[in-house]
């Protein structure tokens, strides 16, 4: 399903619909996430649709990361935490003993909150996934995957004279495009986003959003974020968590101007959170 | 004991001070403390810091200069004449010390009274019997001018310390009263205090580094002293150790060279072990144990880091020597003479260093961000890719200064070699001989009956130095490294 972009100064208001999108990629049922004897997740039962946005919105501490963190499986790698239930991504059990975590993250890659470039060149940022994959054989076709990754994550034109240059001499949100790219050169199929934005100026935010709207087109991307705004700007579908719980999930126009629920309506009117 | 007790009586000075600054202070805001600059009791803390500091610096430098006073005005007594062929004046005031302390014992215990000690007219002859009979003196030949010499020792000494002990108290009492008048309800005690602190950590601070320019400076002038006797080039390009202890100078050759081979390549076996076997197993504890593994092994690890040296000698020479021996020696592959040898101190010491270059390396590989292991398991990466790929490059300047620090304790290790390696010097390629290091004959130098004045006594400062200069060297570099590491994720 191949959608245009959206014209930046229309996203605001022009928030599509989506409910007649039906190809689910995620299928996630009853999730509990324990960390040591903490509840934080509770019975989650969430459908994430392939090549769209899904949001998820909470305030801070309601178990959004967390539950983020359990569709790739970087919650094996704290040793206290431990999750319970269905997730299927395109109908196979992530959590079967028969998958090796390592093989699900090169199909579902992740974004950090902060940007976290290695300390290598931009190459090697970029080329550091293909390579442990062994993606390309010969270095005319690692150089490829590394010119596109930059091209798709909107950065080709602002490094590629300086692609030897230190990852981390890129400005912050230059730095945070990098870490899509780098997610990006593996091909994966899902993108999670944790709060991608949130140390980012409004001008690279904006290039941020761009980006992932574009992204939409070839990936499933779930998206934390803290910003209702941007919530309502880049995503098709919005989750709204709360205490560990999920209260409520919708198309995201239908979350902003008819939530069904009364705690997702006094958060997003801004009464608590 | 008046030393003990001028100490305390300052102490209580200080004490009352500060019970009369805090309830002046007090009376001076009306008793309310809103109105005071500080808290009450640093208005206290300023009176007994200005009684107490000053009364003691005067007395720590009274009782530094009082001997050198002492012993010029005492050495102008004793002519030249009395001082006899074959001793120096140096010795013959030690022996009016001793004599001088005689006397104090003998008059602490009953035997003569004090008048009779200080009595510059009394009988030479009689005195010294006294004396003797007290059990106080053991040389028999106490000779006039030191006796004479030895009373107004003790005359000066007491006439010192009194004095010393007047004008200790006036200090204390005049800081007292000087900080009492200074409290006032608008006066900075807070501020002042916190100068006082300052000042007590920088002395702190610059202890340590005037102790290490001391060391250097008794390096430096035992070193020149060296080369006067011995040509420096000799020293530095001699290819034969061969110091000779019967003859003076001349038949000795000192080439530092196998020395300095033997140190070097002692170190390298030693790297050789502890580099690899330590950075295992810090990749080990900070990215697989778990925290309970981990919780153990440490601490574990480190006891190693806790046991003298002299015992990783005796374990060098008891059991790892042996053993190599059956394996290399003529039984075996028939390459090792005896159990002493460059491996047999190289391997021990290696395992010596091994917390040092797993601890601190530990910590290195800890401080990388997780934000750097996330990145990298986030896009597929296994746990040892991550290791090899993104967490040792980003740790790398930093376990270089750890290497490079556990390289100069390895430089300057004594006893595993003086037990492990034999004290030979010689020039081999073969790690099974027997070879030494810097260090031990440092040691093999300075013991013994050498003259101490002679080449072969002295040139064990010129190692000293050389051996100082390559680790400060290293060090610096460690350092350095270390340094630029720090500035990466700032």
């Amino acid at each position: 399903m191949v959608r245009k972009p959206l014209p930046m100064n229309e996203m605001p208001n022009t928030v599509e619909k989506v409910t007649d999108m039906t190809e689910t990629k995620i299928a996630a049922r009853k999730v509990q996430v324990y960390y040591g004897d903490t509840h934080a997740i509770q019975d989650v039962d969430i459908d994430i649709q392939a090549k769209a946005v899904t949001a998820f919105i909470g305030p801070s501490g309601c178990g959004k990361s967390t539950f983020l963190r359990t569709l790739n499986r970087m919650n094996d790698t704290i040793d206290v935490c431990r999750v319970e239930g269905d997730i299927k991504i395109d109908g196979e059990d992530i959590y079967d003993p028969k998958v090796d975590p390592v093989q699900l993250r090169a199909k579902v890659g992740m974004v950090f909150q902060k940007p976290n470039p290695f300390p290598k060149s931009i190459y090697d940022n970029v080329a550091y996934g293909p390579r442990i994959h062994g993606l390309a054989s010969k270095k005319a076709e690692l150089d490829e995957i590394v010119a596109s990754s930059l091209q798709k994550a909107g950065l080709w034109n602002e490094v590629k004279d300086r692609l030897d240059g230190p990852g981390t001499g890129l400005s912050g949100g230059q730095q945070q495009r990098l870490c899509i790219a780098r997610a990006i050169a593996v091909s994966p199929e899902v993108i999670l986003m944790d709060e991608p934005c949130s140390a980012l100026d409004p001008i690279a935010t904006a290039k941020v959003e761009e980006l992932i709207d574009e992204l939409r087109e070839n990936y499933t991307i779930v998206i934390v974020t803290h910003s209702m705004q941007q919530a309502a700007r880049v995503s098709q579908q919005t989750a709204f968590f709360h205490l560990g719980i999920l209260v409520e999930l919708g198309a995201t126009q239908d979350i902003f101007t008819n939530p069904q629920d009364k705690r997702t309506q006094d958060y997003i009117t801004g009464r608590f959170g | 004991m008046p030393l003990f007790w001028l100490i305390l009586i300052v102490l209580a000075v200080a004490t009352v001070g500060y019970v009369l600054g805090r309830s002046r202070a007090l009376a001076s805001a009306g008793g309310e403390r809103r109105k005071l600059h500080s808290l009450p009791s640093y208005y206290g803390a300023n009176v007994a810091m200005k009684a107490a500091v000053p009364a003691f610096l005067l007395m720590i430098v009274w009782l530094l200069a009082q001997p050198f006073y002492i012993d010029n005005s005492i050495s102008g007594m004793i002519p030249d004449s009395a001082i006899s062929e074959g001793s120096s004046r140096g010795l013959v005031m030690a022996e009016v010390r001793r004599a001088a302390r005689g006397l104090d014992n003998a008059v602490a215990m009953g035997e003569i009274t004090d008048d009779f000690a200080r009595n510059a007219r009394a009988d030479f002859n009689d005195i010294t019997a006294r004396l003797k009979e007290a059990g106080q003196i053991v040389t028999s030949e106490i000779t006039q001018p030191v006796m004479r010499a030895a009373q107004r020792f003790r005359i000066l000494d007491a006439t010192a310390s009194l004095i010393m002990a007047i004008a200790v108290l006036l200090v204390a009492v005049i800081g007292a009263l000087w900080g009492l008048r200074e409290t006032k309800a608008d006066f900075w005690a807070r501020n002042t205090v916190e100068g006082g602190v300052k000042a007590l950590l920088i002395g702190a601070a610059s202890i340590a580094i005037l102790t290490t320019i001391g060391i250097v400076l008794s390096l430096v002038f035992n070193t020149i002293e060296f080369f006067r006797l011995y040509p420096a080039i000799d020293f530095f390009t001699g290819l034969t150790w061969s110091p000779s202890f019967s003859g003076r100078g001349g038949s000795s050759e000192l080439g530092i060279i196998p020395l300095l081979w033997g140190t070097f390549y002692i170190s390298i076996v030693a790297l050789a072990v502890a580099v690899p076997v330590g950075l295992f197993a810090a990749i080990y504890l900070s990215e697989y144990a778990g925290p309970r593994v981990r919780a153990v092994a440490k601490p574990l690890l480190e006891v190693l880091a806790g046991i003298p040296t002299i015992v990783y000698g005796l374990f060098a020479l008891l059991t790892v020597g042996p053993l190599l021996l059956s394996v290399f020696g003529d039984e075996g592959i028939g390459i090792m003479q005896a159990g002493t040898a460059v491996m047999t101190a190289g391997l021990v010491m290696g395992i010596m260093l091994i917390p040092f270059v797993s601890s601190l390396s530990d910590d290195i590989i800890n401080a990388v961000p997780q934000a750097m292991r996330d990145g990298s398991y986030g896009l597929g990466a296994t746990k040892s890719e991550t290791v090899k790929q993104v967490i040792l490059p980003a740790a790398l300047p930093g376990i270089v200064g750890a290497i490079l620090l556990a390289a100069s304790r390895a430089i300057g290790e004594t006893m595993i070699v003086v037990l492990g390696a034999g004290a030979a010097a010689r020039l081999s390629l073969n790690p099974f001989e027997a070879m030494t290091t810097v260090t031990a004959k440092i040691v093999s130098q300075l013991t013994g009956d050498a003259d101490f004045a002679s080449p072969e006594a002295l040139v064990a400062f010129a190692l000293g130095m050389t051996l100082f200069v390559v680790t400060l060297g290293l060090n610096i570099v460690a350092l350095y490294i270390v340094r630029k590491y720090r500035e990466q994720y700032d």
